[in-house]
C-alpha cells in the first residue's frame, strides 16, 4: 500500500485506551493502514505517542476587530502547535459574530489559512445584548458550532429559556458563561482569605454556583414537554459547588455538559499574592479544594472536556494594574503538555481519560463523531512526545499573546506533529533537531 | 558589630511583608530622632542632599502628599511632584507609562499613591528604584500604620498585649489592613468592627466583630475610620442615620473602652458621622499628634530606603 506519510513505531493512545505500537500509514486524509506500507515521507517516531487531534470548545481568537490581540492566522497556528486540529472560536468579537455571513466569512478565511479547523460559535442573542435571539437556523446552516453569549452573562432568565428552547429545534448547544453579575460585583479575583488580605474586590464562588443553579432550573423548565432535548453547556466551570449542582442535574437526566480550563486545574487564587495581573482571569482562580473537585469531576466524567478559554491580550494591557488589566490567559500552545505533566505524570491521572476529554468529549458536545486510531479513520491526529522536556517559553508562542502564568514551568508531552485530514499543519523544530526560534 | 549582623533593610516600603519586627522597631527609633529634628528651630538636616524624590499621586491626597514632601525637604532632598488621574477608561497613559517617563529624569525614589492594589509592587519591578507606598487601593497604607503605631506608643508605651479597636468601613480600608498587619508585629491585638456589609469575612491579624460594644470593651485605644458616602450609593449601607445609630463613636460609647483610651483618626474626618464632632477636639484625641508624627515617620522611611540604617 502507498501513502503520503508513514509514522513508524508510533505508540497509539486514544480516548478508549492504549493500543500498542504500529507503523501508521496516512494518505487520502485517512489512516490507510496500521501495519506500514510505502510513503513519500517516512518518520521514525519511536518513543512518541499518536493520538486523535484535540478539539478546543472555547477559544478567543479575537477576529474580527481585535486583531492586535490575536487573529485567525496566529490563533489557529497556535492551536496547531498545541496539537489541536479543531477550535471553537467565541463570538464576543468586535463586531459580535451573530450573522450567517460572518460565520461563513470566518470559516472561509480559516480554510484558506489551512491550520487547525475553525468551528465558529455564534452569539445566542443579537449583538450579545441579551434581548433578541439570533438566527439559529441560518447560523447553523452557515456552520456555527454552538450558540453563546460568552464574555457576557445571560442576565434575563426568560431570554435564556427562549434561546434553549429555540436552539433545541436545530440540535444546537447553548453554552453559557455562568456568573451572577450582582454577586460578582466587579470582583477581580476569587473572594476569600487572599482577596481580603490584599484588599482586592472579590468574586465569590457563589457568583458561579448561584447562576448555575438558576440556569439549571431554566433548563429543567425548558426540558419539560419538549420533543428535542435542550442542551446546556456550562463554560469554564471553576467551583466545587457548581460541579455538585451539575452532577445532580445530570443524575436527573438533564442534558448538561461542562468544560474546565487548564488554569483552573493547575493554579489557585494564592497566585495573586504576587499582585501580578497575569493571574487575572474570569472566572477567577479558586481554592485548592475547588481544584481537587475539578480534577475529580474530570476523572469521573461529570466534566466532559477541557476548554482552554484561550484569551489573548496585548502585553501592554496585561501589564495594567489589577483593577484595569483585562481578564484572560493564553493557553492553546501549552494546554496538553501542561495537563499531561501536571495531571498524568504528577498525579497519576489516567492518560486515556485525559485524552478522551481533549478529543471524544468535546466532539460529542458538538455532535461530531469520535476519531479513534483505526484503519479508515480521519487522519486528524497529533503526535506528541512524553519524554521531551522543556520549559514554557512565551517568546516562542505563535499566539500574539506572549505571556503565560506557566512561563518557566518545565513540561513534558509537547506536540511534535499535527495533521489535519492527513495534511501536516505543524511540525516541531525540536523533532528535526533545530533550536526553537522566537517568532 | 560586624556587617552581616546588621539587618539589611528593604529598599522599599510596599507593605510589611518584607519587614521584620526588628526592622520596624529600628525604623520607629529613627522616627524618634527625626522628631527631635522637627523640634529644633531650624528643621533641616543634610541627610538626603543630592537625592531626588518624586511624589506620584494618581489619587489625590493633599495632606499625605504635603507630609511626604515636607519630610523629604527637611532632609534636604530635591522633590518633584506629579498629580494625575487614571480613569477606568484610560487606554494610553497608564501608571507604567507615566512612571517610566518620569524615570528618565533621574529620580532616586518614588512615593506612590494609586487607586489600584498592587501598583507599587508592579512599579518596583518596572523601575528597580525604591518605592514608598503612599496608599494602593484598599490594600495598604504602610506609613499611616507606622505613624499610628508611633503615636500609640508615645501615648501607651509598649503595645505588647494592648487591645486596639478599629471602627468603620474595614472592607475598603487600606488603613485598617496595614494596621492589622503592623500592630500585631508590635505585640498588639487588633479588633476590627463595622457593619456586616463593610466587613470582610476574615482579616488576618485582626479579630472581626459587628458588635461595637464588644469591640470597644477594655480597648486601650480606638481608631475611627472615615466613612465614604459612596458606600451608600453602592447599596452597602441603608443611610447615614442608620450608620450613626449603630456605629458612631460617641462620648457615651467611648465609656466602654478603658478610661482615657486615646482616639485616633487617619483623617480627613466627617465630623458627626463616624464620631461625635466634639470628640475630635477632646484631650483624648490624638488626631493632631498623628499629623505631626506623620512627618517624622516619613522622614525615617525615606532615610531608611535611600540611605539605609547606619550603626
Ligand atoms: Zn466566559
Amino acid at each position: 500500500m502507498k501513502g503520503e506519510i508513514l509514522l513508524k513505531n508510533a505508540k497509539l493512545v486514544d480516548g478508549r485506551g492504549e493500543h500498542g505500537h504500529a507503523d501508521v500509514l496516512i494518505g487520502e486524509g485517512r489512516i490507510l493502514s496500521l501495519s506500514g506500507g510505502e510513503a513519500q515521507k517516512v518518520l521514525d517516531v519511536a518513543g512518541m505517542v499518536l493520538s486523535p487531534g484535540f478539539l478546543d470548545p472555547h477559544a478567543h481568537l479575537r477576529e474580527p476587530g481585535q486583531e492586535v490581540k490575536e487573529d485567525l492566522r496566529s490563533g489557529l497556528t497556535a492551536a496547531a502547535r498545541g496539537g489541536y486540529t479543531d477550535v471553537v472560536s467565541m463570538p464576543n468579537t468586535s463586531p459580535v459574530v451573530d450573522s450567517a455571513e460572518m460565520v461563513r466569512a470566518l470559516k472561509k478565511k480559516a480554510a484558506q489559512i489551512g491550520q487547525a479547523r475553525l468551528h465558529p460559535a455564534a452569539a445566542l442573542t443579537q449583538g450579545q445584548e441579551g434581548k433578541t435571539l439570533s438566527e439559529a437556523k441560518l447560523l447553523q446552516e452557515a456552520g456555527a458550532a454552538m450558540l453563546t453569549d460568552d464574555g457576557r452573562t445571560n442576565e434575563d432568565a426568560g431570554v435564556l429559556a427562549l434561546g434553549l428552547r429555540y436552539a433545541a429545534s436545530w440540535g444546537l448547544v447553548v453554552a453559557v458563561h455562568a456568573e451572577d453579575a450582582g454577586l460578582r460585583r466587579g470582583g477581580v479575583m476569587h473572594e476569600g482569605e487572599v482577596s481580603y488580605r490584599l484588599g482586592l474586590p472579590g468574586n465569590p464562588g457563589y457568583a458561579e454556583s448561584a447562576r448555575i443553579a438558576r440556569d439549571l432550573e431554566v433548563l429543567r423548565y425548558v426540558n419539560e414537554g419538549l420533543a428535542a432535548q435542550p442542551h446546556l453547556h456550562i463554560q469554564h466551570l471553576s467551583t466545587k459547588r457548581g460541579l455538585e449542582l451539575v452532577r445532580q442535574a445530570r443524575r436527573d437526566g438533564l442534558r448538561v455538559s461542562t468544560e474546565v480550563t487548564p488554569h483552573h486545574l493547575t493554579l489557585t487564587h494564592e497566585r495573586l499574592e504576587s499582585l501580578n495581573p497575569l493571574y487575572k482571569v474570569a472566572p477567577p482562580l479558586r481554592t485548592q479544594a475547588d481544584v481537587e473537585a475539578l480534577v475529580e469531576g474530570l476523572l469521573d466524567g461529570s466534566i466532559e472536556c477541557i476548554g482552554t478559554d484561550h484569551a489573548p491580550h496585548t502585553a501592554d494591557e496585561k501589564e495594567l494594574d489589577l483593577l484595569r488589566a483585562p481578564f484572560g490567559i493564553p493557553s492553546l500552545e501549552v494546554c496538553w503538555p501542561l495537563l499531561y505533566t501536571e495531571l498524568v505524570e504528577k498525579r497519576s491521572f489516567p492518560l486515556a481519560v485525559l485524552l478522551e476529554r481533549f478529543t471524544d468529549g468535546p466532539r460529542r458536545i458538538l455532535g461530531l463523531a469520535p476519531i479513534h486510531l483505526e484503519e479508515g479513520a480521519e487522519a486528524s491526529l497529533v503526535l506528541w512526545s512524553p519524554d521531551e522536556e522543556r520549559p514554557v517559553d512565551p517568546k516562542c508562542f505563535a499566539s500574539k499573546a506572549r505571556f503565560s502564568p506557566w512561563a518557566g514551568w518545565v513540561l513534558r508531552g509537547w506536540p511534535t506533529l499535527t495533521l489535519v485530514e492527513g495534511r501536516v499543519v505543524f511540525e516541531s523544530a525540536h523533532t528535526l533537531g533545530k533550536e526553537p526560534r522566537p517568532i | 558589630m560586624s556587617e552581616s549582623a546588621v539587618p539589611s533593610f528593604p529598599k522599599h516600603l510596599l507593605d510589611f511583608r518584607d519587614w521584620s519586627p526588628v526592622q520596624v522597631e529600628s525604623l520607629l527609633e529613627t522616627a524618634q530622632m527625626m522628631q527631635e529634628v522637627l523640634a529644633r528651630p531650624v528643621k533641616k538636616v543634610p541627610a538626603l542632599t543630592g537625592f531626588t524624590v518624586a511624589t506620584v499621586f494618581f489619587e489625590p491626597s493633599t495632606r499625605t502628599r504635603i507630609s511626604f514632601e515636607l519630610a523629604a525637604r527637611r532632609m534636604s532632598a530635591d522633590v518633584v511632584s506629579f498629580v494625575g488621574a487614571v480613569s477606568s477608561t484610560t487606554k494610553g497613559e497608564t501608571y507604567r507609562d507615566t512612571l517610566r517617563t518620569l524615570d528618565q529624569m533621574g529620580i532616586d525614589a518614588y512615593i506612590l499613591r494609586t487607586d489600584a492594589a498592587g501598583v507599587p509592587h508592579q512599579a518596583h519591578g518596572w523601575l528597580k528604584k525604591p518605592i514608598i507606598n503612599a496608599g494602593d487601593g484598599w490594600r495598604a497604607h504602610p506609613t499611616q500604620a507606622l505613624l499610628d503605631a508611633f503615636t500609640l506608643r508615645e501615648k501607651l508605651g509598649s503595645l505588647e498585649g494592648k487591645k486596639i479597636a478599629i471602627v468603620g468601613d474595614i472592607l475598603h480600608s487600606r488603613v485598617a489592613r496595614s494596621n492589622a498587619e503592623l500592630l500585631p508585629m508590635l505585640g498588639a491585638h487588633v479588633v476590627a468592627c463595622g457593619p456586616a456589609t463593610l466587613l470582610p469575612a476574615q482579616l488576618p491579624g485582626a479579630t472581626l466583630t459587628t458588635n461595637l460594644k464588644e469591640a470597644l470593651q477594655e480597648a486601650d485605644a480606638v481608631m475611627v475610620l472615615r466613612l465614604q458616602k459612596e458606600r451608600m450609593d453602592k447599596g452597602l449601607l441603608p443611610s447615614l442615620p442608620e450608620y450613626i445609630a449603630a456605629y458612631q463613636i460617641t462620648q457615651g460609647r467611648l465609656g466602654w473602652a478603658r478610661p482615657e483610651a486615646p482616639l485616633l483618626h487617619p483623617g480627613p474626618m466627617n465630623r458627626d458621622v463616624e464620631l461625635e464632632g466634639t470628640l475630635a477636639d477632646a484631650p483624648r484625641s490624638l488626631v493632631e499628634r498623628q499629623v505631626a508624627n506623620g512627618q517624622a515617620v516619613r522622614m525615617a522611611v525615606l532615610y531608611h530606603v535611600l540611605v539605609g540604617k547606619r550603626n
